[in-house]
């Protein structure tokens, strides 16, 4: 395997945490807006209790994938640098407001609702931003010259393609934050609120398989070359549908089982990582090894090989040193029935 | 204005508003830890209930740092892509590394924050220690980035080419730890002088020897002393950062100091205005020789001027203001803290003069003040160049047009966060004052101050 094929992996990798936890954090914060006033439920205090510890931890990730472009592809991040200067800094406004309000919303209690609205209604324009970042990579909409290159968000904004992708990731950030506050809330015996995740859960999961298919569809219309590629890979993308289904199944067991079962969320969680894991190896494979389409690959961009080596290094040493910490920060908050259990105060 | 005007512009106004609460996020962590230890130590629960409202009040700061150090973070590739290309491949390790100063400081502040009541009293001073070297270590690496902007290393050009890099020299330039060094020590100054103004401020506010009095008078001397001695070694480093300049950009310490002609027993120039009609100083006081002393240790030293670079190198002339202001400011932080415990050690006077005071409650945006200026300094003082003498400032910028739009966003977007940022704290301290704290604490027993939620 080259040196740029092992950053590649490392930088998909940090694109799919990213991903999965800001998926999280920021349909957490779309569900403590829309629960606010069910107060009774714990369903807002659930995602609270998720959200608060979490946010700074999730949002790190968003810089560590930010430096992991330019340290390891520096030519490629240049481009990106300069076509994502628009949606890119619309990202960063949304982000701070995001952010900050979602702080002040804990420490204003007077003002809770409408700082929470304002975090939540920003949260859930994120994804649909951060996930154009793809179709953008796909090249229709960047117009290359000679030494320059622009995007025509014209074009980015009235393709299929792209709104394929905002459904998906709209749909995506409630099915997988629903389907987490779901299994936390039942380990925090919050039923009421296990009962309302689990329902929203099993709304929003068929819609983001059914945006999965569109993007499929789209894909083929638009960027053909990457259409072929993922479908080399046709068996995995069955077998992520197939983990889909067996989220579903266990979602779905209450209503089909005699007994006094109550679904089993943990499963469904595992089970739904796993889907979005190969589906978004896949799309990743057939990417490469364009970083964007069809001018800047991966080889092209790729740091100095000194630079690569002293970074991976940091890599290796890094995850030693903050491997412990995460441990003890999952235990804290994941595990602690102390803290899960705490009733409201 | 031109797009490469507005980049800087836009840029510059993220840092301005960033290093704010970057600079108090390094400084209150090390006065919450002191604030923690000294509660371990005197048993005394106000250190503790203090160690709690400034960790509140972190917190609410941190909701503004974060974001607005991500913009910072992003806009670098987005605003000056050919800088981060060059940087990409010579000097990425300080970013890659500042991410892991970053995790440590956001997983341990949460865990000190909302599992404080779950841990022992020694994990939460390791928490916290960890929090401030999370701090303290993502500040010293980013200014590392701006030190090798300075004093490139650990890679050659040729023919256009990045060549011989040697990530690890990069990383070790000539300038980094003295101008970490510099950042670090004048984070943990402005961080205590803030404290300082509001301790200050409240002490003015209420009646003379009352309860909530001498509890903001444990906390003004507190945060004098700490930031009296953080601020004498900045001024120490500060000295050493000026025969940097000296040594590697020299027509940055001839611009700050407004020298045109290259000579030895060169004067310092204090205050006034450069004019570069004239070649001279206006209105400034003049000490003979003493830049050529500070310089070099000796009055011999060859200080080079202005004239000896081409015009179009030469950084923009009102620096000099710039580096007086930041200069100024910090002597007198040294001053008046040597005073406040001049008063109450020697003197043992137990109050203290109303203009004292009053300059005590300035200390605080006046350190900010100088942050700014020396940070501007710094920066503009590097100009034309990105990285000294490779790389300039314009082949550093975006080539995509149109960005007054989205200067014009990002200043609403910081308008609106100082106004909520300032909002949410004054709202917060109002409805939980330093009484109910201490009514709390003492009601409940020392072990219930635990929490900081």
């Amino acid at each position: 395997m080259s040196d740029a094929i092992i950053a590649s992996i490392v930088l998909w990798g940090f694109v799919f945490i990213y991903s999965v936890m800001a998926t999280m954090d920021f349909g957490a914060g779309f569900w403590s807006m829309v629960y606010i006033n069910r107060t009774k439920t714990g369903a807002t205090n659930i995602a609270n209790r998720y959200l608060s510890p979490t946010w700074e931890v999730t949002n790190t990730f968003i810089v560590a994938l930010v430096v992991a472009v330019y340290s390891m592809f520096p030519g490629a991040a240049y481009t990106l640098g300069t076509i994502l200067l628009i949606p890119g800094s619309i990202i960063l406004l949304l982000l701070a407001l995001r952010s900050a309000f979602l702080v002040f919303s804990h420490i204003a209690e007077e003002y809770k609702k409408i700082l929470t609205y304002i975090s939540g209604i920003a949260g859930i324009l994120l994804p649909a931003l951060l996930i154009s970042v793809l179709p953008i990579t796909h090249g229709n909409y960047v117009f290359f010259t000679e030494n320059s290159q622009t995007l025509d968000l014209v074009k980015l904004f009235t393709s299929p393609n792209e709104y394929a992708f905002i459904g998906f990731a709209i749909s995506s950030t409630l099915f997988l934050s629903s389907l987490l506050l779901s299994d936390y809330s039942k380990v925090s015996g919050e039923l009421e609120a296990y009962r309302i995740y689990r329902k929203d859960a099993m709304i929003t999961g068929p819609i983001s398989l059914v945006m999965a298919f569109l993007i499929m569809l789209t894909l083929k219309q638009e960027a053909n070359w990457i259409y072929e590629k993922m479908m080399n890979d046709l068996p995995l993308l069955i077998l992520s549908v197939i983990c889909f289904i067996i989220a579903g199944v266990a979602l779905y067991i209450p209503n089909f089982s005699k007994n006094k079962s109550m679904g089993i969320p943990r499963v469904a969680v595992v089970a739904v990582t796993l889907q979005y894991l190969l589906a978004s190896f896949v799309y990743g494979r057939a990417h490469l090894p364009y970083m964007v389409y069809p001018h800047v690959t991966i080889e092209s961009g790729f740091t100095d090989p000194n630079s690569f080596h002293a970074i991976f290094a940091t890599y290796i040493a890094g995850f030693a040193i903050l491997f412990p910490g995460f441990i003890y920060f999952w235990k804290m908050f994941m595990h602690d029935n102390r803290y899960l259990q705490k009733k409201q105060q | 204005m031109d797009d490469l005007v507005i980049a800087r512009s836009m840029f510059g106004t993220t840092m301005a508003f960033h290093i704010i609460f970057a600079t108090i996020g390094v400084g209150l962590p090390f006065m919450i830890l002191m604030g923690e230890l000294m509660y371990q130590k005197t048993k005394d629960f106000q250190y503790a209930v203090m160690a709690k409202r400034w960790t509140k009040a972190f917190a609410v700061l941190l909701g503004v740092g974060i974001p607005t150090g991500t913009i910072a973070g992003v806009q670098l590739s987005l605003l000056w892509p050919g800088f981060m290309e060059v940087i990409g491949r010579v000097m990425a390790l300080p970013f890659q590394i500042e991410i892991y100063a970053f995790f440590i400081e956001a997983l341990f502040m949460s865990i000190y924050v909302y599992a404080a009541d779950r841990i022992p009293p020694w994990m939460r001073i390791v928490s916290l220690t960890l929090v401030a070297i999370g701090a303290l270590g993502s500040a010293v690496l980013i200014t590392n980035v701006h030190a090798f902007e300075g004093t490139p290393a650990g890679f050659r050009i040729e023919n256009g080419e990045i060549v011989d890099v040697d990530p690890w020299k990069a990383f070790f330039n000539p300038s980094f730890f003295v101008t970490a060094g510099h950042v670090a020590l004048s984070a943990y100054t402005t961080g205590a002088f803030v404290v300082a103004s509001i301790a200050a401020f409240k002490m003015l506010k209420n009646t003379v020897d009352s309860k909530l009095y001498l509890f903001h008078k444990k906390a003004l001397l507190l945060s004098v002393v700490i930031g009296g001695i953080f601020a004498l070694l900045t001024a120490l480093n500060g000295h050493e950062s000026a025969q940097y300049l000296h040594k590697y950009q020299p027509e940055k310490l001839a611009a700050a100091e407004g020298l045109f002609e290259t000579q030895t027993h060169a004067p310092l120039a204090i205050g006034g205005f450069t004019d570069k009609e004239t070649q001279e100083v206006k209105w400034a006081i003049e000490i003979p020789w003493a830049l050529s002393f500070l310089a070099g240790n000796s009055f011999d030293t060859k200080v080079i001027g202005l004239n000896d670079f081409p015009e179009e190198w030469w950084p923009p002339l009102f620096i000099h203001t710039l580096f007086n202001v930041m200069v100024g400011i910090g002597s007198l932080l040294i001053l008046l803290a040597a005073l406040t415990i001049f008063w109450s050690k020697w003197l043992e006077k137990k109050h203290f003069p109303k203009l004292l005071m009053w300059l005590l409650v300035f200390s605080g945006p006046l350190s900010v003040i100088a942050i700014e200026s020396g940070w501007i300094f710094a920066c503009t003082g590097r100009q034309p160049w990105t990285i000294y003498r490779i790389l300039s400032t314009a082949d550093s910028a975006t080539t995509a047009g149109n960005l007054g739009v989205l200067f014009t966003f990002f200043i609403i977007v910081y308008v609106i966060l100082a106004a909520a940022v300032l909002f949410v704290l004054l709202y917060y301290f109002k409805r939980n004052t330093v009484e109910d704290d201490l009514l709390k604490a003492e009601a409940k027993g020392i072990p219930s101050i635990s929490t900081n939620t």
